[in-house]
């Protein structure tokens, strides 16, 4: 049998046929004629949702680097430190560190002249520089962490062949010890997006309207309570599903000898 | 001068009783451990089910349990808490309807603890899953080889013999059951992150309360670690030392 036919099976068409007409069931009896009214600003809460990722990622991973170094090579006290903020932010639950942030530091500003009369302070009204805030450090907290056993990891031969090479200290990090330590750490990067993208709803509980927030909506003011759930659940298992795909894309084009 | 009382004043706001709020926090606290223990064992009650019908099971088990770990995996937390909440609830009264029964208030401890163990459930269903696998094969041929049947070779040989493998795996799961009670917070359970979020509206000393609360999560953890390291140790007693 060829792969093809081996996943087609006889209980799998079964199955497969119990999902469709389950979908279906959903898309008949299910009420969904509130659907076109919502469509724009569920597609505008999909775009924040995709834009709070991708900055929260990027920013948190280029942070993570010197964090998870340090852990490694860095001075003992720098070290403490970035262990200390580690710990501290993945052993508290993200909704609580966004509402400390939030209504904490939101109500600390604005007691604040100097802030209040600042350039920063119409940024600082809005909810969501601290949702971007505070998902980035919970993202720069786990990815140190990997990218920590991913410094550790790399074998000590290579950095001293590179040494031996006669490289300085920064080429060595840059063109040896960098690299392989992404490399190593690419597999679990995936993960960890796919974990920060259903961090993401819970921006919606300080007034971001992203994708989650978008549905809320439609559910206060439609009084439904399963069809916006379900769609929307649909929607992040496709974001998840695409996800996954983009990281398998990306590390089938990193070469690896190990494979 | 003037801070230093201001500041005392507020942390009074944590004292135990009313007027001060941290008895309230305590209480939230005590709730968020007794969801987090009970949605805990049972996600490890049906991880445990679920590795074994993915590993043992027939073909229709198998797809059926790879769907529902793979959907509990790629939806948010957030979502599954608030169907399952709303569904949950919903199923049992329509059950009572048909059954003529009143309707009746679901506890909100108990569809917590549902809640997160059905999601739990799917995680650890992948821990012991890949804990079995690692089990050395020879260890569970000989359990067949001395004749045991498949409950006694399940129940002395493959589940203890998993289980050094597994902690790690689990105890991480053990540190994301009590984060995540916090969400339970948006339905409206009063776990330590509503106490607090009420605390914090009633008093408007927002960093006091959130800072508190961060505190105790924090102690959970910090505890928890320690525990963990301790049964790890326990569970690889008779392992080579790693060098």
């Amino acid at each position: 049998m060829t792969e093809a036919t081996k996943f087609w099976v006889i209980h799998r068409i079964v199955l497969a046929a119990i999902g469709i007409s389950i979908l279906v069931c959903c898309a008949i009896f299910l009420r969904w004629d509130w659907l076109p009214d919502y469509y724009s600003i569920i597609l505008k809460g999909l775009w924040l949702t995709l834009w709070l990722l991708v900055a929260s990622v990027a920013i948190g991973f280029a942070l993570a680097l010197p964090v998870g170094l340090v852990q490694v090579t860095g001075p003992k006290p720098l070290a403490v430190l970035a262990r200390g903020f580690c710990n501290i932010i993945r052993g508290t639950p993200l909704l609580l560190q966004l509402w400390l942030l939030y209504y904490g530091l939101g109500s600390l500003f604005s007691t604040m002249p100097e802030i209040r009369g600042s350039a920063m302070w119409p940024y600082l009204r809005q909810a969501w520089p601290y949702a971007l805030l505070c998902l980035t450090m919970s993202f720069v907290a786990y990815e140190a962490e990997v990218m920590r056993g991913a410094f550790l990891g790399v074998p000590k031969g290579e950095l001293e062949a590179a040494r031996a090479f006669g490289f300085s200290e920064w080429q060595v990090f840059r063109k040896v010890w960098l690299p392989r330590a992404i490399q190593r750490a690419l597999p679990t990067l995936g993960g960890e997006v796919v974990l920060q993208l259903k961090a993401t709803p819970l921006v919606a509980t300080i007034t971001v309207i992203d994708v989650y927030g978008a549905f809320s909506k439609v559910r206060q003011d439609t009084f439904l309570t399963y069809e916006p759930l379900l769609l929307l659940a649909l929607v992040y298992m496709l974001f998840a599903g695409l996800l996954v795909l983009f990281f398998r894309y990306l590390e089938n084009r990193v070469p690896s000898k190990q494979a | 001068m003037d801070t230093v009382t201001s500041l005392f004043e507020s942390l009074q706001l944590l004292a135990l009783s009313p007027p001060g709020w941290g008895g309230n926090l305590l209480r939230g606290l005590l709730h968020t451990l007794e969801i987090a223990i009970g949605g805990y064992s049972l996600g490890l009650a049906i991880g445990l089910m679920g590795a074994c019908g993915k590993l043992y099971g027939g073909v229709v088990v198998r797809d059926c349990l790879a769907c529902y770990t793979t959907m509990v995996r790629a939806v948010p937390e957030l979502i599954l808490i608030l169907l399952l909440y709303y569904a949950g609830t919903d199923l049992i009264n329509q059950l009572m309807f048909w059954m003529g029964r009143d309707a009746v208030d679901i506890d909100g401890l108990i569809a917590g603890i549902f809640v997160i163990g059905f999601v739990q459930g799917a995680y650890s269903t992948e821990v012991i899953r890949g804990a079995i696998q690692a089990i050395p094969q020879g260890q569970l041929e000989a359990a067949k080889a001395y004749g045991l049947s498949f409950w006694q070779s399940l129940r002395k040989v493959t589940l203890p013999a998993m289980l050094p493998y597994a902690i790690p795996g689990l105890a991480n799961l053990w540190l994301i059951a009590t984060k995540d009670t916090a969400l339970l917070a948006v339905v409206g359970f009063s776990e330590l992150t509503l106490e607090t979020r009420q605390a914090a509206g009633s008093t408007k000393h927002y960093m006091l309360f959130y800072c508190a609360a961060g505190v105790l999560y924090l102690m959970v953890t910090l505890i928890s670690n320690r525990l963990i390291s301790r049964i790890e140790n326990w569970s690889r007693r008779g392992f080579a030392k790693e060098q």
